[in-house]
């Protein structure tokens, strides 16, 4: 049974409101309507956290400093639905620690302080303000959002060629070899799993910044060493700190336009 | 036509076969099953009226998918003014109360396997 597209939009009067949380919006807003879903287990949507391009930026002294934390990490992969194999072949990771010596091997020297060279690093998707793995997806299963540079990923879309794996200079993406849903240790009911054969990374939280959350990594550190904001926005936390410190990305020299920032 | 005993015996065989799923079930008194499905308590809180929805479902759901992941738009709002979270888990699932009794029940009947649940979560079957 097919429907066309003209005939849809008349049949339901579909009329989406695209600036959520408007006065216009709330005022539709009926008795019976559920924007806050059931026994209002996550906020609603209407009130959403939007940016003109967002970025982090990571004060690595300070998470240094906490030798051992994986609270970010565990937040992360535990709202994502990010399943544990359990051995290095299949691991599927959307954040994650790197030695310095390998996520800054640009920075890296002979004479390099050798508590730094070996200081775990914390590293994830980027969001590339010129990212590789978009220009090759031939499905545009993975997009940059223009309106606030958030690189997407499509999972209804994705057809796991991993052209993106490859082309992305920062291995922020997994492949998921297997059927991930056994290997997660709790389902967590507010975000979907993925199936075998469909590439992962990092949202910066997509989903969560709808419902006016900050990204659950940020959320979970004890340090506040993590800092979430607008780069376009001069006011911003952000861009007191890159004002403030001096700050590095990783691999600039390709032109990716990382959008994550380290203060060492 | 040669051995034309043969093919003709053969064709009713051939068709009796391939029909027998039809006369078993006639047999057995099922050929006017219809599943019986574990409907809301309260449908006429459903995002449209159910003629609608029975017919047109799966291009909703996939409308809402392409609008909340391709182009961030998340508020649905009904042809009578309501406004929904466009979402199968939060908004669909929170009248129906089981998946194997609603959705299941049907597709099953209608031998059609749509992928929804190999990605999302009903809540209420994590809760059992
Ligand atoms: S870090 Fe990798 S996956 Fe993320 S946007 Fe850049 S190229 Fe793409
Ligand atoms: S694996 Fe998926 S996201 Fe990556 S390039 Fe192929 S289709 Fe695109
Ligand atoms: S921004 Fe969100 S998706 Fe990305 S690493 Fe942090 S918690 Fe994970």
């Amino acid at each position: 049974m097919k429907i066309d597209r003209r005939k849809f939009i008349k049949f339901t009067g579909l009329t989406a409101i695209g600036l959520a949380g408007t006065p216009a919006a709330r005022a539709f807003t009926g008795e019976d309507s559920l924007l806050v879903n059931e026994a209002g287990r996550q906020p609603s949507v209407e009130n959403p956290l939007t940016a003109k391009r967002w970025a982090m930026v990571i004060n690595l002294k300070k998470c240094i400093a906490q030798d051992g934390c994986t609270k970010c990490i565990d937040a992360c992969h535990t709202v994502h639905n990010v399943p544990d194999f359990g051995n290095p072949k299949d691991e599927i990771k959307w954040i994650w620690k790197e030695s310095f010596e390998h996520a800054f091997h640009e920075q890296e020297h002979e004479f390099i302080n050798e508590a730094l060279k070996h200081a775990p690093t914390l590293v994830f998707c980027n969001h590339c303000d010129n990212p590789p793995c978009v220009r090759v997806c031939p499905t545009q299963a993975t997009w940059k959002r223009e309106e606030d540079g958030i690189v997407m990923m499509d999972w209804h879309r994705c057809i796991g060629c991993r052209y993106c794996v490859v082309a992305c200079p920062y291995g922020s993406r997994s492949f998921n070899w297997r059927d991930p849903r056994p290997f997660i240790k709790e389902l967590h009911p507010d975000f979907p799993t993925r199936v075998r054969g469909v590439v992962e990374k990092c949202t910066f939280c997509e989903e969560r910044l709808a419902r006016g959350l900050m990204p659950a990594c940020v959320e979970a550190c004890p340090e506040k060493a993590m800092v979430f904001g607008d780069l376009e926005d001069a006011d911003s936390e952000v861009r007191e700190l890159l004002r403030n410190n001096y700050t590095i990305r990783r691999k600039p020299s390709l032109g990716t336009m990382p959008e994550i920032y380290y203060i060492i | 036509m040669y051995d034309s005993g043969k093919v003709i015996t053969g064709i009713i065989v051939f068709l009796i076969i391939i029909t027998f799923p039809v006369w078993y079930n006639v047999a057995r008194g099922k050929a006017n099953y219809v599943p019986e499905l574990e409907y809301p308590v309260d449908t006429g809180r459903c995002v449209a009226d159910s003629a609608y929805i029975r017919a047109y479902h799966m291009d909703l759901l996939n409308t809402w998918r392409d609008q909340v992941v391709r182009e961030g738009i998340r508020v649905y709002r009904a042809a009578d003014g309501r406004t929904f979270e466009m979402s199968l888990s939060n908004t669909c699932m929170n009248c129906h109360q089981s998946k194997e009794n609603f959705c299941d029940k049907c597709h099953d009947y209608l031998s059609v396997s749509p992928y929804c649940w190999d990605c999302h979560i009903d809540p209420k079957e994590l809760k059992r």
